[in-house]
């Protein structure tokens, strides 16, 4: 195993074993909610998916801080992979809220509802850094120009959340709070291992794109350093950092 | 208004296919992400195949020229 993929393999295991543990606790442990039903059990998936992918852009935007700081690509890369990864999260995230939304409220998707629209926001703000860094063709710039976005992008995620928080009118439920919420205690400890799964899936594809990412360079490096330039093939446009 | 408190509960045989779908989307993308990986994961090793198999060559080629250099 590479240094790049060091500590790969314990944080796969950990991943694999705290999402069984969470898939046990939720169907055979955390008691049916009494409005909700069988139908309840997509929140331990939904809002998970939902909390990390935010985390994930905010993640990626301090990445790009970093990027900025120092002006080592390896942090814009980093940042990329969050950034890449939060997007996967968020788009499993809204499609588990649409089959929720639809068993619960009836119909897919509710644009009154100041949660779900916001989150779609977030979403297509940070779909639009791929296509940001495709259109600039220079290495340095596209990796300059993306951990800007990155940052202002990843600023507005507590802003909006902040500003859901204050809307008055809503339909998506409040069990989350400072204060402790109302969730029953096994039904809170369920929530928890499964939002610690998704954070150690998370953390566990982050460093695995990493690790691939960084063997590639390593071999068009060692390609280019052995054999010589003419030997690699240029990479053309691409939004991935090289 | 609340959606949610107007809307009364399904029954567990007609909640079961949403539970069902929203589970499998979750691992349908974890394994397309997975597969994607592993290809490049392989284009990866390929390159590194191509890369040892070149150096050899090399090798093997600088061996060959020095064998017929005469010696001084």
């Amino acid at each position: 195993m590479t240094t790049f993929g060091r500590g790969l393999r314990t944080l796969v295991l950990a991943t694999v074993l705290t999402i069984i543990v969470a898939l046990a606790l939720v169907f055979f442990y955390a008691p049916l909610d009494a409005d909700q039903g069988f139908i309840q059990k997509i929140f331990y998936l939904h809002v998970p998916l939902a909390i990390v992918s935010l985390c994930g852009f905010v993640f990626g935007g301090l990445l790009a801080i970093g990027h900025l700081r120092t002006r080592n690509r390896a942090w814009d890369m980093r940042s990329y992979v969050a950034i890449h990864m939060a997007l996967i999260f968020g788009v499993g995230g809204l499609i588990t809220g649409s089959i929720w939304a639809k068993a619960s409220w009836g119909h897919w998707w509710d644009w009154s509802d100041p949660t779900l629209t916001s989150f779609l926001i977030v979403l297509l703000l940070f779909a639009t850094y791929q296509p940001l860094r495709f259109s600039i063709e220079d290495p340095e710039r596209q990796a300059r120009y993306a951990s800007v976005f990155a940052v202002v992008a990843a600023a507005f995620v507590p802003l909006n959340f902040i500003a859901v928080r204050l809307a008055q009118q809503f339909v998506h439920p409040r069990i989350l709070t400072l204060g402790g919420g109302n969730l029953p205690g096994s039904m809170r400890l369920t929530f928890l291992v499964s939002l610690l799964g998704m954070a150690l899936l998370y953390a566990t594809l982050w460093k695995y794109e990493m690790t691939a990412k960084n063997a590639r360079i390593q071999v068009r490096r060692l390609r280019r350093s052995l054999l010589g330039d003419d030997s690699v093939r240029p990479l053309g446009r691409s939004a991935a950092p090289s | 208004m609340s959606a949610l408190a107007v809307s009364p509960a399904l029954a567990p045989g007609k909640a079961a296919p949403y539970v069902i779908a929203a589970y499998a989307v979750f691992l349908a993308i974890v394994l397309i992400y997975v597969a994607i990986m592993a290809r490049r994961l392989t284009r990866t090793e390929k390159d590194v195949q191509q890369l040892k198999r070149e150096l050899d060559q090399r090798a093997a080629a600088a061996e060959h020229k020095d064998e017929r250099e005469p010696v001084l």
